[in-house]
């Protein structure tokens, strides 16, 4: 467990702020400067900070963490359909809804631990997934999706003035489409990764750290673990349920997919490959699956053509033939040999890995104790 | 009644799928402590085994004869099976049967899957938490699927029954029940060949030698290593037949659903609700749960169950799983001690 300062934590905050904040530069030249990709960025780097509050801390494996994702979108279009289409109550609302959804969860989940956990999680929102798609389609409208209407109500909007069309939601007159949603989920973003950080040096995510490694000792000491778990799942159900409010927020309509447990999945993915437990590795986990989702699925045959042209003609075949079937289509097939990998061997995901080719250069340049200094380079995290 | 009994076969054939799903499941878990999330995929492997036994067995040759003429007037194009060439009737046989012959395939190649995924990654995940297990299975189940689509294609591919056993048996005139009650053919058989599969996994189990080394094994798996069996061959074998037996449920199991590439991870949920229903690593557990489960879930999928209850059809399953880990952590038929927290 490292100590932190104050300072340390003002540096740490301002060097993340400048980053997210300047993204849109700094990924000019990746290709991923488009405001509807980096609004995922920041939305999956949300749900994924939220996921690691509850797995990276507590060790509890959530599968059903898409349940809050999709309820945080429903609510959020339903704001936007009563009452306006400010992003502000729908957030609100999106958030407080899911938490109290997690809270129900939570409840009942956390009475097992271990895979029990991981299967009541995913009975869970299975549950809610199909009931979405079946006997609750007057408030999720089934398969087609909730969508905005120009027959809604919206209550507050009607009082000040009649609106024309089906507006887009909005920040007090600023459209939320393109940069300016970019720049609402990024201050979210920041805002969060602010709370997790607090919660990762509080006391609070000492206990929660204390769970993970070792329960019964927990609880041989008098110490009601339950409490605690709850307070992290229902934190984290917050964070997916503001997650699926700023996606509805960038898109407004929502349906019962996000509900699906392969996205409860994919949010577990995006934590591990960046690092469980560690502070901006569920941010660049996210970031990463993200990108090259967006990237790699867009390659084809010709364009792979293109980049190995400097190779003579067969040889420029044969690459071409191997690396076709891990893009475009097949980018889920090269996501889950690399997810296999980093189980495998760098089970602190892509955070470890730096932490490890840190240790080197550093074992390298001083020469001199080199075991110490690389068990205090791995024992930093906490991965037992 | 007739309903009552209609329901309860439709649910019985699907509780066979479950059963045998689960079956290998919970061996993976019983013997070697291993969770496996690709065991959907296995199945889902099985499945297109057959599918590609068919499509094998379709090759075929074509020849232009200039004495008929189709309607258009040009010479017609006569396709021939290959088999069908070779060897003659028995050969249109053959095509005929394929998904039951795609089992002979399907056997040796599944079994070979099985070991081959135990010795190249799961034995590297004994000792590691079961999140680590769940999370490499689930990254191994995405790159089966993910290649059975680069080659098969994202659509359901369908697969016909032998004609002789495509249609529907008279299930009510058997009983007594009067007309009206009707079965399709290929799902008593399948019902009936899940039954034989459990009956054969189990004797196995129960009454060969090989089997009790193995269940002493799951007792005790120290104390059997000290007398001199390499206990770890034999559970590498038994998750191969774990793999094998829910490949061959997959193959069989394309005349009732066309298989696609994710049909692993639909049952994968399920069979691992079966598997905690039934109580982790037992087996009677698992395959009692199975068709349990396959039979609640066609009751409720009942119109007058479904008034009464809306939703109930999609839920009635989970809601069964939550019950029974709140209550009986251990399931129906679970060892006191294994896994209970």
């Amino acid at each position: 467990m490292q100590m932190t300062t104050l300072r340390q934590e003002v540096l740490f905050m301002a060097i993340f702020t400048a980053a997210v904040l300047t993204m849109p530069f700094w990924l000019e030249p990746l290709g991923a400067s488009y405001p509807d990709l980096l609004q995922k960025f920041a939305i999956y780097g949300i749900f994924a900070i939220g996921f690691n509050i509850l797995f990276g801390l507590t060790g509890y494996l959530s599968f059903g963490h898409a349940a809050f994702l999709g309820m945080g979108s429903y609510a959020a279009v339903w704001s936007f359909k009563l009452l306006t289409m400010n992003v502000i109550p729908a957030v609100i609302f999106a958030v407080v809804l899911s938490g109290i959804f997690a809270a129900a969860i939570g409840y009942v989940s956390l009475r097992r631990s271990g895979i029990y956990f991981s299967i009541l999680t995913l009975a869970f929102a299975q549950m809610s997934y199909n009931l979405a798609y079946s006997v609750f389609t007057p408030i999720t409208n089934g398969e087609t999706g909730l969508q905005l209407s120009l027959r809604d109500p919206r209550i507050l909007d009607r009082t000040l003035d009649e609106a024309a069309g089906i507006p887009f939601p909005e920040f007090f007159g600023t459209e939320m489409n393109g940069y300016a949603g970019f720049y609402f989920c990024a201050v979210l973003l920041i805002i969060c990764f602010f709370i997790s950080m607090r919660i990762f040096h509080s006391p609070f995510g000492m206990t929660l750290r204390a769970i993970k490694s070792n329960q019964s000792r927990m609880g041989y000491t008098g110490f009601n673990t339950r409490p605690y778990t709850l307070a992290a799942f229902v934190i984290s159900g917050m964070y997916a349920g503001l997650a699926g409010a700023l996606l509805a927020v960038t898109d407004p309509l929502a349906g019962a997919e996000r509900m699906q447990w392969t996205a409860s999945g994919e949010v577990v993915l995006m934590t591990i490959l960046g690092g469980a437990g560690t502070l901006v590795g569920p941010v660049i986990g996210a970031g990463v699956i993200k990108y090259f989702e967006n990237i790699f699925s867009a390659y084809h045959e010709a364009r792979l053509h293109e980049i190995f042209s400097f190779m003579p003609e067969p040889l420029q075949n044969f690459f071409v033939t191997i690396t076709a079937p891990f893009v475009g289509e097949g980018w889920f097939l090269t996501l889950g040999l690399i997810f296999m990998l980093i189980v495998t061997f760098l089970p602190g995901g892509l955070m470890e890995g730096a932490r490890r080719l840190g240790g080197l250069v550093v074992r390298r340049k001083s020469q001199q104790e080199p075991d110490k200094l690389a068990t205090a380079g791995v024992g930093a995290q906490d991965h037992g | 009644m007739d309903a009552f009994l209609l329901q309860l076969l439709n649910g019985l054939d699907k509780g066979g799928a479950y059963a045998l799903i689960a079956l290998g499941l919970t061996l993976g878990f019983g013997t070697l402590g291993v969770v496996n999330f690709a065991h959907g995929a296995l199945f889902m492997l099985g499945a297109f085994i057959a599918v590609l036994v068919n499509r094998l067995l379709r090759l075929e040759t074509v020849t232009i004869d200039p004495d008929q003429l189709t309607p258009w007037g040009t010479p017609a194009e006569i396709h021939t099976p290959l088999v069908q060439a070779w060897l003659g009737d028995f050969g249109a046989v053959l095509l005929q049967y394929s998904v039951p012959l795609s089992l002979l395939v399907a056997v040796p190649i599944m079994l070979l899957f099985g070991v081959a995924m135990e010795r190249g990654l799961i034995r590297f995940f004994y000792r590691r938490p079961h999140a680590d297990q769940i999370l490499v299975t689930f990254g191994l189940a995405i790159v089966l699927q993910e290649v059975i689509k680069h080659y098969f294609g994202a659509n359901p591919i369908p697969v016909s029954a032998p004609p002789a056993l495509s249609g529907s048996a008279n299930v009510g005139e058997w009983l007594g029940l009067g007309p009206g009650v009707y079965y399709p053919w290929w799902r008593l058989v399948y019902l009936s060949f899940s039954i034989v599969m459990v009956g054969l996994v189990i004797a196995f189990l129960q009454f060969t030698t090989w089997g009790m080394v193995v269940r002493a094994g799951m007792q005790d798996r120290q104390t059997v290593g000290f007398l001199g069996i390499n206990i770890q061959r034999r559970f590498t074998i038994v998750f191969g037949i774990a793999a094998m037996v829910a490949g061959m449920a997959g193959a069989m199991y394309t005349p009732i659903v066309p298989p696609d590439y994710h049909l692993g991870m639909d049952f994968l949920v399920l069979s691992f609700v079966v598997v905690v229903v039934g109580g982790m690593g037992s087996v009677a557990g698992a395959v009692l749960a199975g068709f349990l489960l396959g039979v609640l879930q066609s009751f409720a999928s009942m119109n007058e169950v479904k008034d009464l209850l809306p939703g109930i059809d999609q839920v009635v399953i989970y809601l069964v799983a939550v019950v029974i880990l709140l209550v009986r952590p251990r399931g129906l038929m679970g060892q006191r001690g294994i896994m209970e927290d």
